[in-house]
């Protein structure tokens, strides 16, 4: 029942290299997964990498050359919007720790080459949030969920502020104090995670997280996530930084003592386990020992196989099969459940359920 | 081989199976319907296209199918699929021609960023490409029609791609959209233009299409270099008049008329820039097609 025939994607990305030899037929198949994954630009990159984008047939190369452009263009806006936010708060003397893909570009990573950028992500202290967000308001942001369920949806049960837009420019930017909802089972200590962050080169007040915190911040992202259509990309970035971060000797032991430290040792586990199986990506064997300490039993870890190895393929309807719908839909409730505790779960999806008649009267 | 090689039935056997893989210059769209609409449209529009073999490589995978909602035994609806995913609404279903058009727009302009892309229509005579980039009933459609049927080399009705490396533009040879008025206009004025059937109470009122010149879809490996931008106006009664457009406003508007050029950075400007300094720059108002397209006819061939 495990899907084990990797997709043309997954092979693309572990070995660029094979990628001037393949058919037509098989671009178009690589090419048409990728867009639905948001991976053609970080195809382009690793082919450009090996010296190898000229050898590509100019159909599919055309594509290739087209992502790269809108991935430059986002990496451009990202350091343009990073500098606003920087104006906007430099006043209330606040560190600002980038997230995610604007962590990865500012940190100079491979992880940022040929990625797809959307939202700005910070980290600040919970003390901070209502000066954080005065601040960016009197700078242009603006609050986007105007309905109060959602508003306290945010504010009491989430690690973020709703979503902040700017009037003009129409960016998003997502003001983190936690890097899991507050109402989850895992509590990761976010003093932890702004006591260890650390300059970015060249500014004083941007901070990222250490690279512990920040494979284990992608991996919480991702194994709880509601919808994972996106999330091979996530594994794209897991992968990256692993072997970035992983050339360093003491890099994997400090990994899994510090996935102890912030209760994030479960999303280690499988991140690891789903980074291996998918891109092949090199952990050592005494890394993935360690994370076996924290695996779920084998009955939870089959059918968690089951469900992940379905949702962390493309959306493309080259790579699903008859359960995939079923896979991700049960990982959304999954998601829901471990960041709400029953109750407030329940009330929750009730709420959504009779909102979502009104909104769709069809 | 190309689309009218294929008889009828093997024309709709093909979209309403493994896809029918046709080119427009640079983009091969894989084409996959059971509607007749869909197949009469093609059969009349795209005749002229080459085909592409199943094993090559095709750009985008389209697909046009009534929704599966209870509205279909209601009132008809279809829904263009871009590689299974609907990136607009359904619309009632005697508008499957105009949507799978729409449609093809779309998969150039939100994907097709190797070029600087523009919202114009393009002719060409000589070598030389007249850019007409304009917002919707401005008269751009019609006069595109007009040039054509008279000698002009259609590039594209809707999408200018001026390749950044060049600053030329290539073709997209595909029907021109017409609407409401303007139908009338182009049958009175090219009595053998060929134009499929109009549909009406679209979003934009009613459309009819104008099928591509055999020509134009066979040079649609050549492209052109900018020689004039004109900004076209229709306006009842008024006599043609072109007038000089400063190159600084000129840039402005095709700035305006962009879909990607945020995403080009510094290498749009300049591209922009090349292709202003080597276009004279017009405004334009018309109230007469003759006498527009005359003044055409006479600017290829003083200039």
């Amino acid at each position: 029942m495990i899907v084990a025939r990797p997709d043309p994607v997954s092979i693309a990305l572990r070995d660029p290299r094979a990628l001037p030899g393949w058919t037509l037929a098989q671009w178009e198949a690589l090419i048409r997964q990728a867009r639905r994954a948001n991976l053609i630009s970080r195809l382009a990159v690793l082919l450009d990498e090996q010296g190898l984008l000229d050898d590509v047939p100019a159909a599919p190369r055309a594509h290739l050359e087209a992502a790269r452009v809108v991935s430059q263009a986002q990496a451009e806006a990202v350091r343009r919007e990073v500098a606003y936010i920087g104006k906007a708060l430099a006043r209330t003397g606040v560190d600002i720790v980038l997230l995610k893909g604007a962590a990865y570009l500012f940190a100079g990573l491979p992880a940022a080459r040929g990625r797809v950028f959307s939202d700005v992500d910070i980290l600040v202290p919970e003390a901070a949030i209502p000066e954080v967000e005065a601040a960016l308001m009197l700078h242009g942001w603006a609050t986007t969920h105007h309905d109060p369920y959602d508003q306290r949806y945010y504010r009491r049960w989430m690690h973020e502020l709703p979503p902040m837009l700017h009037v003009t420019r129409q960016t998003v930017l997502d003001v983190h104090h936690a890097i899991v909802p507050t109402t989850a089972r895992l509590k990761p200590d976010s003093a932890k995670l702004l006591a260890a962050s650390r300059p970015v080169e060249g500014d004083s007040r941007l901070r990222i997280l250490a690279p512990p915190d920040m494979v284990l911040h992608s991996a919480a992202h991702l194994f709880l996530n509601e919808d994972l259509t996106g999330g091979l990309r996530d594994i794209a970035d897991l992968d990256s930084l692993l072997r970035h971060f992983g050339q360093d000797a003491g890099f994997w032991q400090a990994l899994a003592a510090r996935a102890r430290e912030l209760d994030l040792a479960r999303p280690l586990y499988y991140a690891l386990r789903y980074a291996t199986r998918i891109l092949d990506t090199p952990v050592p064997a005494q890394a993935l020992q360690a994370a076996e300490t924290d695996r779920p039993p084998a009955w939870l870890r089959r059918l968690m196989d089951g469900l992940f190895l379905r949702a962390l393929r493309p959306a493309h309807v080259s790579a699903a099969d008859r359960f995939t719908a079923l896979a991700r839909r049960a990982l959304y409730v999954r998601a829901h459940w471990l960041r709400m505790p029953p109750l407030l779960l329940a009330y929750h999806l009730t709420i959504k359920a009779f909102r979502k008649e009104q909104e769709s009267p069809s | 081989m190309i689309v009218a090689d294929l008889p009828e039935k093997e024309l709709a056997r093909r979209l309403a199976g493994a896809g029918l893989r046709v080119r427009t210059g640079p983009v091969v769209t894989e084409i996959r319907s059971r509607m007749p609409k869909v197949a009469q449209g093609i059969a009349l529009h795209y005749a002229d296209h080459p085909l592409e073999e199943p094993g090559g490589f095709a750009d985008f995978h389209v697909r046009l199918a009534p929704p599966r909602n209870i509205r279909r035994w209601l009132q008809p609806q279809v829904t263009f699929q871009f590689d299974g995913a609907p990136p607009f609404l359904p619309l009632p279903a005697d508008q499957a021609f105009p949507i799978l058009e729409w449609g093809l727009n779309w998969c150039v302009s939100a994907h097709c960023h190797q070029y600087l892309v523009l919202h114009a229509a393009v002719v060409e005579r000589s070598g030389r490409a007249l850019i007409l980039p304009a917002p919707p009933g401005s008269g751009k459609s019609t006069l595109c029609a007009g040039l054509v049927s008279r000698g002009w080399r259609l590039l594209s009705d809707e999408l200018a791609l001026i390749d950044p490396l060049t600053a030329h533009i290539m073709p997209l040879p595909r029907p021109i959209s017409l609407k409401n008025a303007s139908i009338e206009v182009i049958r009175r004025f090219s009595p053998d233009a060929v134009l499929g059937p109009t549909v009406r109470d679209t979003l934009k009122g009613s459309v009819a299409h104008v099928k591509a010149p055999v020509d134009s879809v066979r040079r649609a490996a050549e492209p052109a270099r900018p020689r004039w931008i004109v900004m076209p106006r229709y306006q009842a009664g008024a006599p043609a008049n072109l007038e000089r457009l400063p190159k600084g406003r000129a840039f402005m508007q095709l700035v305006d008329s962009a879909f990607n050029y945020n995403l080009h950075g510094r290498k749009g400007f300049e591209t922009l820039a090349q292709v202003i300094d080597a276009a004279d720059c017009y405004e334009f108002a018309y109230g007469d097609l003759e006498e527009a397209v005359k003044l055409y006819d006479r600017l290829a061939t003083s200039a």
